[in-house]
């Protein structure tokens, strides 16, 4: 088990280092010129882009950039501009010079938003989408389990923010049923926390519960027909034990996979909830960092997400191999 | 059925003096696999076979048998050269296939057929009984245009199925139909030889006296020859003249079938048939003695050294161990019957006679 | 009636030993008696007037109804299985078999399937038995053994978790005293190391070693009735031989009665006291093992016993049952095998296809039944079969 651990942690650490060296040459080598960009439009001098390219040591071998850039992230480096140096300490991913603000800071203000609203979601649909995927199964073919699946197409079939939308202006505004969004940092108030991700929690994870319920109704039906679930019943167990025992625990094995697939796609569905329900976190960042061209917080958001994505699969891979001893070999 | 039925005569003419059919010389399959180790992974090889050798005359029938995992279906996968042995030699009318490149293997695809177990996932449950038969047909153009339908339904009428069943698909046919398509597919190319890689394990009783009847025919009226890969030992006397019988990837007793039933050398034979369970018995024929084996097959990464079956032979002694026993005709074998064992010996009333 | 009675059962020495678990290979001391069968048969008959038998089947009627209709799997079967004593159930895939003795444990989903008839275990009615009191039967008093061992484990507990689960459901005993209890059933069925392999998951386990798994956990309970659904089919001749051996011993020493499903009329001959023989969901012959293999009175007996090709028989040709069972949807007229049977020419009339034989004593009285209007069926298989078989 630890050497399992230890090898894919070995291998997470690669996978980061890739992406790393990939997002570097996207934006740096790639004809892509930061110093134009941050020179701007209007009152750009050549002579101020000038500056700008050596105070970023664009001309410089783009092998010391990246050295230059990878050293800022683990023991932090200098950003000289207009003659004023800034400090920005490890880990430095870069240096906004439209707000004046090291990236990493920027990103730590976001990072916690993000992360509350996909944790939830995390929460939700693996709990309640499970929960009613297994129910489903238990009862196949009956009314309940059919009218079940069918409102989850329903749902499914329309887009998510539109759903989101609806949801924001028919419930938190017109019809005040639910709070409205809004981000408070648990340090200050763990209820103006809870009550102001709890409308984007239950929009995004009910919506994606209605893909997990048919995902583990789906799995749950097919393990329920095994044999060693006729083997529990034969042992005298009760129904409960050898569903939410036996059953559930190699019906959860897809449907991890699912998940950990899936993790790309909630960070998606992140930034359409943080944009509706006004929640200052690393998707509304990328987007007005996008209209801005404001590289360097592009580039360091890409590197967070991309570590994210490569922390969920290492530990969907835990996961894995704590339910499926059968994983623990490979 | 003038077309498939080959010349009897041809076929008896050329058996025992002349050279076998098929000559297996010290065949090997060798799987590499990779195994976790630590924080690396170590190559090890599963020696699946490891060097067998037998003749298989023209017409002839040879069976295999043994335990699961001892390699009879790996032995049946090379010589129709679905798997490239690591070394050794397999003589096909003189030609050493063993390493042939496809291009150059495609004559003698035709003549070697092999018949696989699951008669549910052998054959593709998309094409029709008629297209799964003339497949091979086309490819190796033995029919003309026109004439495919004929043929497809000639082959179906050989191995006892409607004709008029040639559109339907495999799914409409119980177990014993579908090894019938497979059996009509193999035939389809007038093979010399055919693989049958346990042909009726998986069907019942009386599906399986069917099917091992069909094969009978098909062996006396068409001259081909078999080489017949099963666990059953009744099946396997039934139907095969010679038999060989292997233990963790080497054949460790060989000969005439009545040898091999009457007169069994080599330990694990004698265990294999006194643990096989017996009709006679009840009968009143005298029950057979009792040999029990304990324990399970090592495992083919790390075979025992020395003797392989030592580790389950209740006759084992040091020099098991150190010298492995060479395949060979002992002091008290009849003609053409070989055991390798340090200690061979007949035992004479395992299979409770009935005669 | 359909009550098995045994006629003086011989009484049988102790001639055979079967493996000590654990132990080297055993060999038979080599007395020889001709007279006697490979198992050690009960010493003492059973005989119908002491207490009733400990499982009574009557008229047990099992029907699944489907898109395409109803499928009667199982159609009127009686059968008793007394204490100590083993019955084996033969027939064809698709028989009813399994059906039926999923019947007995009560396994049945209730919302799909129409169950009739009676099912008394030590007394208790199984047909009907709610839910909550069905569970305390079941791996308690009878215990199921399944055909593939593979899956029939769950593969992501380990072995000693599974056996010890199946303990505790049935004792209020804490997880340690479940453990030590686990350990004792692992060293009971012969399984080297109990301590490391409690720890070790199923894919770790050969396929002979899951099987004695399975058997330690369905004996767990001291099970008074255990039922083997081909229990030896996934597995090796000589990993077969060691299975039946254990679970002759077992039954030896714990005296429980076994109901053995098989189609292996070989390990019928080694195992039974009584034989059921079913086609198409009926009870087509039953009586003690001596009785059906060596005296059979049915056409279909007779066709199963024709189409084995045995390791001690001489090669001649087979001579298989012609055509495939039937269908349960729409079942033949008459006698079901009547599509199938070559004797139907010898019966006078269309009986054959017209009424559906009584299971009947094949000699008038006795214990030993058959169903089939053939008269002379004695006679036929003297002249006839007998001589076939060799
Ligand atoms: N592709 C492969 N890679 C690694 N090992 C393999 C491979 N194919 C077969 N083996 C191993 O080689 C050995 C022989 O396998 P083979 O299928 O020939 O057995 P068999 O005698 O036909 O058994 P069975 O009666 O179960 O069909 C087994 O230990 C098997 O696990
Ligand atoms: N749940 C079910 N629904 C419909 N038919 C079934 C069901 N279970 C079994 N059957 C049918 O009942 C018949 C008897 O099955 P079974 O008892 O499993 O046979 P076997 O004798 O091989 O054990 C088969 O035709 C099978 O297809
Ligand atoms: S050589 Fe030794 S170990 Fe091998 S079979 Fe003979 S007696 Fe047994
Ligand atoms: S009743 Fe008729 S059809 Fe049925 S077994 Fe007897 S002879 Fe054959
Ligand atoms: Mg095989
Ligand atoms: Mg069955």
């Amino acid at each position: 088990m630890l050497y399992f651990v230890a090898r894919r942690l070995v291998s997470a650490l690669s996978v980061v280092l890739v992406t790393l060296i990939a997002t570097f040459a996207l934006f740096f080598i790639a004809p892509t010129d930061p110093a134009g960009a941050i020179c701007g439009d209007r009152n750009c001098t050549q002579e101020r882009y000038n500056e700008i390219k050596q105070n970023l040591h664009l001309d410089k071998p783009k092998v010391q950039q990246f050295a230059e850039y990878t050293a800022g992230i683990f023991v932090g480096r200098d950003f000289e501009t207009s003659g004023v140096v800034q400090h920005c300490s490890a880990p430095c991913l870069g240096f906004s010079f439209k707000n004046d603000r090291p990236v990493t800071q920027m990103l730590a203000d976001r990072l916690p938003v993000t992360v509350s609203l996909v944790a939830g979601y995390a929460v939700i649909v693996l709990t309640i989408g499970v929960y009613v995927g297994s129910m489903a199964a238990k009862r196949r073919g009956t009314f309940g389990d059919r009218a079940l699946m069918t409102s989850t197409l329903v749902v499914s079939s329309v887009p998510y923010y539109i759903v989101a939308l609806m949801i924001a202006l028919y419930l938190t505004i017109l019809y005040p049923i639910l709070p409205r969004g809004g981000w408070t940092p648990p340090s200050e108030s763990v209820g103006k926390w809870f009550l102001g991700l709890l409308t984007p929690w239950l929009v995004l994870g009910i919506y994606s519960c209605t893909s997990y319920a048919r995902y583990s109704r789906g799995s749950m039906v097919e393990t329920l027909s095994e044999d060693f679930i006729r083997t529990a019943r034969a042992k005298g167990l009760s129904d409960r034990v050898v569903t939410y025992k036996h059953a559930l625990r190699s019906g959860l094995i897809p449907v991890i996979t699912i998940f950990g697939l899936d993790v790309a796609g909630s960070l998606a569905g992140a930034i359409f909830t943080e944009r509706i329900f006004d929640l200052p976190g690393l998707g509304v960042l990328v987007l007005d960092s996008l209209n801005n061209y404001d590289l360097p917080v592009i580039m360091g958001t890409v590197l967070v997400a991309s570590v994210i994505l490569v922390v969920m699969n290492f530990l969907v891979d835990i996961a894995y191999s704590i339910i499926d001893p059968r994983v623990r070999l490979a | 059925m003038s077309k498939t039925v080959r010349n009897a005569d041809a076929a008896s003419a050329g058996s025992s003096s002349a050279t076998p059919l098929l000559q297996v010389r010290d065949l090997k399959m060798h799987f590499p696999i990779k195994e976790a180790a630590g924080l690396g992974r170590t190559r090890k090889v599963v020696q699946a076979v490891d060097g067998v050798s037998f003749d298989l005359q023209r017409g002839g029938s040879l069976g295999l048998v043994g335990e699961s995992g001892c390699g009879k279906s790996t032995t049946g996968r090379m010589i129709t050269r679905l798997l490239t042995p690591t070394a050794g030699q397999i003589l096909f009318k003189g030609t050493d296939i063993a390493q042939l490149k496809e291009r150059e293997l495609r004559p003698f695809r035709r003549e070697l057929q092999i018949v696989f177990q699951d008669p549910y996932s052998s054959l593709n449950p998309r094409q029709t009984v008629s297209n799964i038969i003339s497949t091979p047909l086309r490819v190796h153009n033995l029919v003309k245009k026109g004439k495919e339908l004929e043929r497809v339904q000639e082959l179906l009428e050989r191995v006892g199925l409607n004709p008029e069943h040639h559109n339907r698909y495999p799914n409409e046919f119980s177990g014993g139909q579908r090894q019938r398509i497979g059996i009509a597919r193999a035939l389809a190319v007038e093979p010399e030889v055919i693989i049958a890689d346990e042909p009726v394990s998986a069907l019942d009783v009386s599906i399986q006296a069917q099917v091992m009847n069909l094969l009978e025919d098909l062996r006396r009226d068409l001259g081909i020859a078999f080489v017949f890969i099963a666990h059953d030992l009744g099946v396997v006397r039934h139907f095969c003249d010679q038999v060989a019988v292997m233990y963790l990837g080497k054949i460790v007793e060989q000969g005439p079938r009545e040898q091999i039933y009457s007169a069994p050398q080599h330990p694990y034979t004698q265990a294999l048939l006194s643990a096989a369970p017996d009709l006679g018995t009840i009968r009143g024929v005298p029950p057979k003695e009792r040999i029990r084996l304990v324990g399970d097959v090592p495992s083919p990464i790390d075979p025992p050294s020395g003797c392989r079956f030592r580790t389950r032979c209740w006759k084992a002694e040091d020099i098991c161990a150190t010298q492995e026993p060479p395949l060979m005709t002992q002091a008290q074998s009849g003609p053409g019957h070989t055991a390798a064992c340090h200690f061979a010996e007949p035992k004479i009333d395992l299979t409770a006679a009935t005669a | 009636m359909t009550t098995p009675e045994n006629e003086g059962r011989k009484d049988t020495p102790d001639t055979m030993v079967g493996t000590v678990p654990g132990d080297g290979p055993v060999l038979p001391d080599a007395k020889r008696n001709p007279s006697i069968a490979t198992r050690e048969r009960r010493d003492t008959a059973y005989t119908p007037s002491g207490e009733t038998p400990y499982l009574v089947v009557q008229d047990l009627t099992v029907q699944f109804p489907t898109a395409d209709g109803l499928v009667s799997a199982v159609n009127g079967l009686s059968y008793a299985v007394p204490l100590g004593r083993t019955l084996a159930i033969v027939g064809e895939s698709g028989s009813g078999k399994s059906v039926s003795s999923m019947a007995v444990m009560g396994l049945h989903d209730r919302k799909r399937t129409k169950i009739s008839g009676s099912i008394q275990l030590g007394g208790d009615e199984i047909v009907g038995m709610p839910e909550n009191e069905l569970m305390k039967v079941r791996g308690d008093a009878v215990a199921m053994v399944f055909q593939d061992p593979q899956s029939s484990l769950h593969p992501l507990y380990t072995v000693g978790n599974q056996i010890s689960e199946a303990y505790r459901v049935h004792h209020k005993v804490s997880k340690d005293v479940a453990k030590k209890r686990a350990l004792e059933m692992l060293d009971l069925v012969g399984i080297p190391n109990p301590i490391r392999r409690f720890k070790q998951y199923p894919h770790e386990f050969s396929g002979g070693m899951r099987q004695r798994a399975m058997i330690a956990m369905g004996l767990v309970n001291d099970p008074k009735l255990v039922i083997a659904d081909e229990p030896t089919t996934a597995l090796d001749v000589t990993v077969q031989a060691q299975i039946l051996d254990l679970l002759n011993n077992l039954q030896k020493e714990f005296g429980s009665a076994i109901v053995l499903i098989t189609h292996d009329l070989g390990v019928v001959a080694e195992m039974a006291d009584d034989v059921l023989v079913m086609y198409a969901g009926r009870c087509v012959e039953y009586g003690t093992a001596e009785d059906v293999l060596a005296r059979p009175r049915m056409p279909y007996t007779w066709g199963l016993l024709e189409s084995i090709p045995t390791v001690s028989a001489a090669s001649e040709k087979l001579r298989p049952i012609k055509g495939l069972p039937p269908s349960l949807l729409s079942l033949p007229g008459g006698c079901s095998f009547n599509p199938r049977c070559p004797y139907t020419d010898r019966v006078k009339g269309e009986r054959c296809t017209t009424d559906l034989p009584e299971l009947l004593p094949v000699d008038g009285a006795g214990a030993h039944t058959s169903r089939c209007h053939l008269h002379d069926k004695a006679s036929i298989y003297e002249a006839e079969v007998a001589p076939r078989l060799g």
